[in-house]
């Protein structure tokens, strides 16, 4: 079962991937814009436009254009950045760990604000406190992300200018670096001073980014805590006398944060979605300025590359949080 | 006794607070050898010579920044020697003949040679090879090098070679090192002959540059330049009031009357090259003189720059700008609304039947283009026009413009860093050319023989009386010449450049 389970996991992987190149592919020549209007030059001639549209392979038919692209991307190949002149796989390849690290370390902060919330909330039901909560839990949903990210550059980065605004890191340290990791790589070389560098510039673009979805996870996760508090295993935890606090963390948590996790994992591949507005604001170095700049230049093979990319995440993380959640509830793991 | 505001308690307390001891905010990297420049657009490539970054003007001062150009310019857009200290045609003009400076090395050491410019310029001149401006270098060749001194024939006559040497990728490449890394590992480890060496390039995020000890106009003031690639405008803002970075350019008027009021800022804003100006397209209602004339005529350009532009602009009645060399003041379009009504009359329009069209335009491209349009809209309502907005992204605008499918009026800015009018008026009123969507017999007549005048006041005189006939029949709506603002510490100096932005080496501590 579990082999034809993900053998049927992995050829929904293909077709919606096909699906998604196919779309992307399609999309982007259809939308206004030709990459190659942008580049002609004052007293370029006709022949002129001609070849530097044949030196892109924007030449040739679409349907052609595309089974070329789809034959070097079946050979690990997305073709040559328009824009950049570099090799597309190498630029994502070199983006990607920014942003994987900035979407991380915003689903950490999301979880860990959603859980206290939620507990907070539901040991004290009824009270001013829940209110409170409930009331905040409504700021950070209603509010959209970007107005976070400016609310925290004016209040953060320029009233009480104490967190960087802009960056990655700091661009007077070098610290030699090999990888793009640079949590993980600064912490394998000890580079402590480096790894707060680079956390001091990720807090303000992980907190735009992780407020609306600890408001999500808060939510759920407070009414998944409420129908396990009636249950009788429940009741039976009390009469044998364990504390509030107990109960809540040892007894409820684990079962009220199975709807939680399903509903996290697709609000993460939202979160990396969100990486472009929040990456833009803050002058981050990750895959979602990137495509904002993709976009604006028409670099059709870079924006292909990017969907794709995009693409591959979303089924990835999606059969992650399919695993986690039959491994947290046994009902699923035999269904 | 130190005293200590409320506000800076706070920012104390909230600095403890948020990173305990030992850690100090990234803030106030202008110490005394280090100028970091807020800076508004994204560095792409290395090469200033192939690609659609060689030709942003924006990015221009980044590569000044690390290379020379063939031919230096001064802020006020004069001509320099740069690589370059002698240059020239033959009396018959069938030769060019150029002198190349001794005694500059590239920043790996290396000496820079008469043969990295005859390997730059061939190379630049392949059509094959990716430089979009490849149709003008690649008018000479046939090159003889003799010491520092080169010679090459003439292939084909062009008026403005050398003012091109100066402008979008004009830059002397280092032959021997490019051959021997290849265009990757030269996007890898780029070097240069200019006063900025790279010393650590972090795409999208920033670039590190050393000073070249050893340049030949001398090192320049600051030792180490921080360009922060920030593309929002509102972040650039946050940048420099936040003393996070020293320079900016391209903030909203607004905040740079603001923020230069500040004690510790400073704000300049000069004219650049580059004009807002509508594009008319032969087409439906464009036909009627009188339609042009009335539009043209009914726009209240003051104004514009006063209550929209904050007055950091300037009304402008053909496309070339006081610092242009065919720059003509005579040439004035009235701004006459009682004429324009009766130019609609004799034409059969009238505010109770007005004429219609489309006018496109960007949406915060530029500094107020959307504003600007609906105010012209607003204007054009008054005399009897009655224009529809269509709001576009840039691509669209090109894609429609190299297709002549632009409506029959679009809004659009024009760059011009060399001040010919082979490079405003020229590309963008010329119906042959790929950029002009106003095709009549009667211009292209005027402008064709022009392309090819080799008597420099002939052709500076012909171009005035191009632009005498494209004001007087109102073939295009030239609006104003943008001025860029520019932010920075009272602590620094900076230069402006009309050309574009501010380069580093024009920066030095007050």
């Amino acid at each position: 079962m579990p082999v034809q389970l993900l053998a049927s996991r992995a050829l929904s992987a293909i077709v919606t991937l096909l699906g998604v190149m196919v779309i992307v592919f399609v999309l982007v020549r259809v939308v206004p814009g030709d990459p190659i209007a942008m580049m002609i030059a004052p007293g370029a001639s006709e022949a002129d436009v001609q070849a530097l549209r044949a030196l892109y392979g924007l030449d040739l038919p679409i349907s052609q254009q595309f089974f070329v692209w789809f034959g070097q991307v079946l050979q690990g190949n997305f073709g040559t950045s328009i824009s950049l002149k570099q090799n597309v796989m190498r630029i994502i390849l070199d983006r990607l760990p920014a942003t994987l690290e900035l979407a991380v370390f915003a689903l950490c902060l999301a979880v860990m604000w959603g859980t206290f919330i939620a507990l907070v909330s539901t040991a004290w039901r009824g009270s001013t406190v829940e209110k409170i909560i409930d009331a905040f839990n409504g700021v950070m949903l209603a509010v959209p992300d970007f107005i976070w990210g400016l609310t925290f550059v004016l209040l953060l980065g320029v009233l009480l200018p104490v967190l960087p605004i802009s960056g990655r890191s700091d661009p007077a340290i070098d610290a030699k670096l090999t990888t793009q990791f640079f949590i993980i790589e600064g912490l394998l070389r000890g580079q402590i001073y480096f790894v707060w560098d680079v956390l001091k510039h990720m807090i303000l673009p992980a907190l735009t980014m992780a407020f609306p979805l600890a408001a999500v996870i808060g939510r759920v996760l407070k009414s998944a805590l409420l129908d396990v508090m009636v249950q009788d295993y429940i009741v039976l935890a009390r009469i044998k006398g364990l504390s509030n606090l107990r109960i809540l963390l040892q007894e409820a948590l684990r079962n009220a944060a199975v709807p939680a996790l399903a509903l996290t994992g697709v609000q993460f591949t939202f979160l990396i979605g969100g990486t472009v507005i929040t990456e833009r604001i803050f002058s981050y170095p990750g895959i979602g300025n990137l495509a904002i700049d993709a976009v604006i230049n028409r670099d059709l093979p870079l924006i292909q590359g990017l969907v794709l990319t995009f693409g591959i995440i979303f089924i990835i993380v999606n059969m992650l949080v399919d695993a986690a959640t039959a491994w947290l509830n046994p009902r699923l793991r035999h269904a | 006794m130190t005293t200590l505001s409320r506000r800076q308690i706070m920012k104390l307390g909230a600095a403890g607070l948020l990173l305990g001891n030992g850690f100090n905010i990234t803030a106030a990297l202008a110490e005394g050898d280090t100028v970091t420049i807020a800076y508004n657009v994204n560095l792409p490539s290395w090469d200033p010579t192939t690609g659609l970054s060689s030709v942003n003007p924006t990015i221009q001062s980044i590569y000044r920044s690390v290379f020379d150009q063939f031919i230096g310019q001064k802020p006020s857009l004069e001509f320099q020697p740069g690589l370059l200290t002698e240059w020239g045609w033959s009396d018959d003009k069938k030769q060019v003949h150029m002198t190349v400076r001794d005694g500059v090395k590239w920043h790996d050491g290396s000496a820079f040679s008469a043969e990295d410019v005859v390997w730059s310029l061939e190379r630049a001149g392949k059509q094959d090879g990716g430089n979009p401006i490849s149709f003008i270098w690649g008018k000479i060749g046939n090159y003889k090098v003799d010491g520092n001194k080169i010679t090459a024939d003439v292939l084909s006559f062009e008026p403005t070679l050398f003012k091109w040497m100066a402008f979008l990728t004009g830059y002397v490449m280092p032959k021997a090192y490019f051959e021997k890394t290849g265009a990757e590992g030269f996007e890898a480890k780029p070097i240069g002959t200019g006063p900025y060496m790279v010393d650590q390039f972090e795409r999208n995020a920033f670039v590190r540059l050393k000073a070249n000890p050893d340049y030949w106009g001398g090192k320049p003031a600051f030792n180490t330049v921080i360009y922060k690639f920030v593309p929002d405008a509102t972040s650039r803002v946050a940048e420099i009031e936040s003393g996070s970075s020293d320079v900016t350019v391209d903030v909203p008027f607004e905040e740079f009357d603001r923020l230069k009021a500040k004690d510790d800022l400073a704000g300049v804003s000069t004219p650049v090259s580059d004009i807002g100006m509508i594009f008319l397209n032969n087409i439906d209602a464009m036909n009627d003189k009188n339609v042009r004339m009335a539009a043209a005529m009914s726009i209240d350009k003051q104004a514009i720059v006063d209550k929209l532009l904050k007055g950091y602009a300037t009304p402008i009645d053909t496309l070339e700008a006081p610092q242009y060399a065919a720059f003509d003041a005579s040439i004035k379009v009235p701004y006459d609304t009682e004429k324009a009504k009766e130019l609609l009359k004799m034409s059969g329009f009238s505010t109770d039947n007005p004429v219609k069209f489309k006018i496109q335009t960007t949406r915060g491209l530029k500094p107020k283009d959307f504003e600007m349009v609906q105010a012209i809209v607003g204007m054009w309502r008054k005399v009897g026009i009655e224009a529809e907005i269509e709001v576009y992204e840039i691509a669209k605008h090109y894609e429609l413009r190299a297709g002549d499918t632009l409506a029959p009026a679009a809004f659009y800015n024009w760059g011009n860093a060399i001040g010919d009018p082979t490079t405003s008026t020229g590309f963008a009123m010329f119906g042959p050319s790929p950029h002009s969507v106003w095709n009549t017999d009667d211009l292209d007549g005027m402008i064709g023989p022009l392309w090819g005048e080799a008597d420099e006041a002939k052709r500076i005189a012909g171009w005035k009386a191009v632009d005498k006939h494209i004001a007087d029949n109102a073939y295009v709506i030239p609006l104003i010449q943008y001025q860029q603002p520019i932010l920075y510490k009272k602590s620094i100096k900076v230069t402006p450049n009309i050309a574009g932005s501010p380069e580093p080496s024009q920066m030095s501590p007050a």
